[in-house]
């Protein structure tokens, strides 16, 4: 598998997303957003961090570079994309995901281990999870709240686009398990072809057992086909 | 302009030294060499209280790279592989401005770091607050927070560990200290010294503005009430820019094309071209038309003395200029050869075809006025309180009240507001004695903690300055690491006053004592003077950094109870010592009376035996004793776990007070397994180490037979409730 993964200047999970990447075996390239030319890739990574500093609005000026042209081309294609957190919010920014991510509801950065329901496994991106599976992984963001209007929110429903809820160890998934205010506590969702997934929380941050645990794993593993 | 007396003042300098900068340049000097001397001249550069007293400090061992006296210290931590970093304050701008005070002292902080040529892994900060009453406090603590999540949480470095403690000494003056730690390869390491004739000076990073001009003069006096007025002398951060310069600084340092390096931090781009100038015995020659500023028509004054953020300075080689500008140009970071060095051992500033100052280095740096300020000693106090002499309370309802205060609350409200993952290599995060980073892709870690404790350091400085440096090495050993060095920022008020200048001598004294009998040296540090407003000073307070090393294969430990019908052991004798305790200051409000003594060699001991049993995989989980005293330690070790604890209370028990609230130092709680309890006594007994069981591990509730009986989540709550609330 041919994975790329987007360095904008202030992306800080570049790094991150590689070493999963490269653990799981995948032929991984590093590419800068000044490049127009997109390596052949089957799975593309937009990774987290502050890309231009996330002046003027989260994900907004990386929406509106070089290479996220090559990136929505691709998507259109079929190519496999993944945005955590920062990807997730220049996800939204491009519109190749629907809905917007807001302000945290504290209005306060926040950084915290939360469990996570994996909704379905009927997609390349969960299969090697269990439907309903609860997991564990880690947070960090100001602006993951997320919120889209009731018409489309049932389009997500109807359609199963729902990747992730936010939900507690037991798995109930109500306000007290929601970390940010997030719309029916939604910590992840799809396109309509279920090739691209944005998600707030960081697979990539929990996949050694001698760091802290490997939930995440399951979901680059997912992708190997 | 004619450089009359009231100017001279305006820019810190006494008038004795104004007349010392005449007889060095043999002529007056004009308005922008007044300016440059005064960047050079106050405290905070050039160190002219402090020298002395610095001087006694432990800084040599075999693992010592660097020692202090660079951007950074350098320790090896062997398989080529070398630790940077340092601690450094920012004291007076936070609490001026505190979101971008705080900022712009981890972005200085990190900078620091990189330009030695390490990559920084972790950020840790102690932050020091008046007394939450205080009407300023609130805003302050949010700010102050927010401002170094900010900085770290956009550059990408997790912020893993740290103290935040409040008193009424720093109603009008917080303490704002952050500290960064980084990696480098041994054989890459950079300094500042200039080398060789003729080579170009190059700018890069951000441009210059009018922002933080005069900063380390105002970090060089006392606060009045005038002090809102000194806003416009804070810096600006902006994290994005320094994510881009890091990136390309540590790019460029894979070539062998930097001769020297050093970033611009107090006063800027004067105090950086005349530190590698000075290092290198060499002079330095600018032009200062080719400084990129973010303004037109900025002086040359505004440029020499602008604390602009995000700014370095390179020596290169000769013919590298284009090399390192692709570089450069690739992050949209400007690069601009400024000058050249000289033969000369002057600073020469041009500007529109003139020399506009010219200045020797030495009457900069070595002729820089250096003071033996009278210092008074001080005695250690004797005890005064008897328990028995107070007002009878209840131990359940004084456990309560200590549990939930501000002091000794959780943090989670505060270091939520920080990533501590990004990276990808933080083993153990906040919360514990010590966070835990692993050095990317090797099977080791380092360990690192912050710490400080100003009430011991004012009641007698010596003992202080001695137990934070153990209490530092302690927080090391219960995450099994080795400490290996230590960084300190020393925290102190004005100088001129011979109290505080005794406090600050004999911390350092006590601080080298303990230092040199535990092999944990200083190899980095900062010294903060002038911290009080209208001649109230605040509590001496030295905070210690201390990294240490976990070796292959890495044992993850930290305080967190782990199972059922464990022993839980102290190590340590307890002796009761009340006075300067968490117990009298919380309940009776009582400050007096001596710290707790600090003994050397049982610290060593005992941390030593705590060492061998970690790496022996004798231990569950381990924690150290400190403020609080035993009964908080224990509680700490429930709260996010599973399992509480049964205590008993030991049958030469004399007062249960002085026993669970007593601040005797040198002492750990351990959790072991049952079938080891044989084999752990054994060996205390072979390495003359007291300890004795003080309860078995349960499921569920915290309790002290006859005392108090909690369930662990609502112990939980009581500990993490006072930040939310406040």
């Amino acid at each position: 598998m041919n994975s790329s993964v987007i360095v904008f200047p202030g992306s800080n999970c570049d790094r991150d997303i590689a070493v999963a990447l490269e653990k799981l075996q995948f032929k991984n390239r590093m590419v800068w957003h000044k490049d127009s030319d997109l390596p052949k890739s089957d799975l593309i990574v937009i990774p987290g961090g502050f890309s231009y500093g996330d002046y003027l609005r989260s994900g907004a000026i990386a929406a509106k570079s070089n290479i996220i042209n090559e990136v929505i081309k691709a998507a259109n294609h079929g190519c496999l994309i993944l945005g955590v957190c920062n990807g997730f919010q220049i996800l939204i920014e491009t519109g190749l995901l629907k809905g917007a991510l807001l302000r945290n509801k504290n209005l306060k950065f926040l950084s915290k281990d939360v469990f996570v329901k994996v909704v379905k496994n009927d997609n390349k991106f969960c299969k090697k999870y269990k439907s309903g599976q609860i997991i564990k992984l880690n947070i960090a963001h100001n602006e993951g709240n997320y919120f889209i209007n009731s018409e489309n929110l049932k389009k997500l429903e109807d359609k199963n686009l729902i990747a992730f809820k936010y939900c507690n160890q037991k798995g109930e998934i109500n306000e007290g398990s929601n970390p940010n205010g997030s719309l029916n506590n939604i910590a992840g969702i799809f396109n309509e072809n279920k090739n691209i997934l944005g998600m707030m929380p960081h697979p990539e941050r929990m996949v050694d057992k001698t760091i802290s645990s490997e939930d995440g794993i399951n979901l680059f593993s997912s992708l190997l086909g | 302009m004619k450089i009359t007396n009231k100017l001279v003042e305006e820019h810190g300098l006494k008038l004795e030294e104004y007349s010392k900068i005449k007889e060095l340049l043999d002529r007056e000097p004009n308005l922008l060499e007044l300016g440059i001397f005064s960047a050079m001249w106050n405290e905070h550069c050039s160190y002219k209280s402090s020298k002395f007293h610095l001087k006694n400090l432990y800084t040599k061992n075999k693992n010592v790279i660097q020692g202090p006296g660079e951007n950074a210290g350098v320790i090896d931590i062997g398989d080529g592989d070398a630790i940077v970093f340092k601690i450094e304050s920012h004291n007076h701008p936070s609490f001026i401005e505190p979101y971008q005070g705080a900022a712009t002292g981890v972005g200085g902080i990190l900078r620091d770091v990189f330009t030695m040529g390490a990559r920084p892994i972790a950020l840790l900060n102690s932050i020091h607050f008046g007394s939450p009453e205080n009407k300023k406090t609130r805003n302050l603590l949010h700010g102050v927070v927010s401002g170094i999540g900010g900085y770290g949480n956009c550059i990408g470095i997790p912020t893993v560990a740290g103290e935040t403690k409040f008193n009424s000494t720093y109603n009008e003056n917080i303490l704002v200290n952050a500290m960064a730690v980084g990696h480098a390869k041994k054989d890459k390491i950079f300094y500042s010294k200039a080398k060789g004739i003729g080579k170009s000076v190059v700018y890069v990073g951000s441009k210059t503005g009018r922002d933080g001009i005069h900063g380390a003069s105002m970090a060089s006096a006392e606060f009045d009430e005038n002090s809102e007025e000194k806003k416009p002398t804070v810096q600006v951060g902006d994290p994005f820019t320094e994510k881009l310069l890091m990136e390309a600084c540590l790019e460029l340092m894979k070539d062998n094309s930097i001769i020297s390096i050093q970033d611009m931090g107090a006063a800027g781009l004067t105090s950086s071209s005349v530190e590698m100038a000075f290092k290198g015995d060499l002079g330095i020659e600018l032009n200062l038309d080719k400084v990129p500023c973010r303004e037109e028509g900025m002086s040359p004054y505004e440029m020499m003395l602008s604390e602009s953020q995000e700014r370095m300075l390179i020596i290169l080689e000769k013919d590298k200029e284009d090399f390192a500008k692709k570089i450069f140009d690739k992050w949209d970071l400007d690069f601009v050869v400024i000058g050249k060095t000289t033969n000369t051992k002057k600073i020469t500033l041009n500007y529109k075809q003139k020399i506009v100052a010219d200045i020797p280095i030495d009457a900069l740096s070595s002729k820089a006025p250096q003071y033996q300020r009278k210092w008074n000693k001080i005695k250690l106090s004797e005890k005064k309180i008897n328990i028995k002499d107070l007002k009878k309370i209840k131990f359940e309802d004084s456990f309560l009240r200590i549990f939930s205060s501000s002091n000794q609350s959780n943090k989670n409200w505060i270091t939520e507001q920080y990533d501590q993952m990004v990276m990808g290599d933080t083993i153990q995060r906040s919360g514990g004695d010590a966070a835990v980073i692993k050095i990317h892709n090797k099977d080791k870690a380092i360990a690192v903690t912050v710490d400080s404790s100003a009430k011991y350091s004012k009641s007698h400085p010596k003992t202080g300055g001695k137990q934070i440096v153990c209490e530092s090495w302690r927080n090391l050993i219960s995450v099994g690491a080795k400490p290996i060095a230590i960084t300190n920022c020393l925290n102190f008020g004005n100088p001129e006053n011979p109290e505080i200048m005794g406090e600050f001598a004999e911390s350092i004294l006590g601080i080298k004592e303990a230092c040199e009998y535990l092999n944990y040296p200083v190899v980095s540090g900062n010294v903060s003077f002038y911290n009080g407003t209208n001649k109230k000073n605040i509590y001496p307070t030295p905070v210690i950094g201390g990294v240490g090393l976990v070796s292959k294969p890495i044992k993850k430990v930290n305080h967190i109870l782990k199972g059922e019908e464990n022993p839980v052991l102290i190590v340590g004798k307890t002796f009761g010592h009340l006075d300067q305790s968490t117990f009298f200051e919380e309940i009776y409000s009582i400050n007096e009376g001596p710290p707790p003594e600090v003994n050397l060699l049982n610290e060593k001991n005992n941390g030593e035996f705590i060492l061998y049993l970690i790496k022996s995989n004798l231990i569950k989980s381990a924690h150290d004793i400190s403020a609080g005293g035993l009964i908080v330690a224990l509680a700490e070790m429930c709260v996010g776990s599973n399992y509480g604890i049964k205590i008993e209370k030991p049958k030469r028990l004399s007062n249960i007070f002085e026993y669970f609230y007593g601040e005797d130092q040198g002492r750990y709680l351990i959790e072991i397994e049952k079938k080891n309890l044989e084999k752990v006594e054994k060996l205390s007994k072979k390495n003359n180490i007291f300890q004795e069981i003080i309860g078995f591990t349960q499921k569920n509730t915290f309790e002290l037979k006859g005392e108090l009986k909690i369930n662990i989540k609502d112990l939980f709550n009581i500990n993490n409730k006072w930040y939310y609330n406040y």
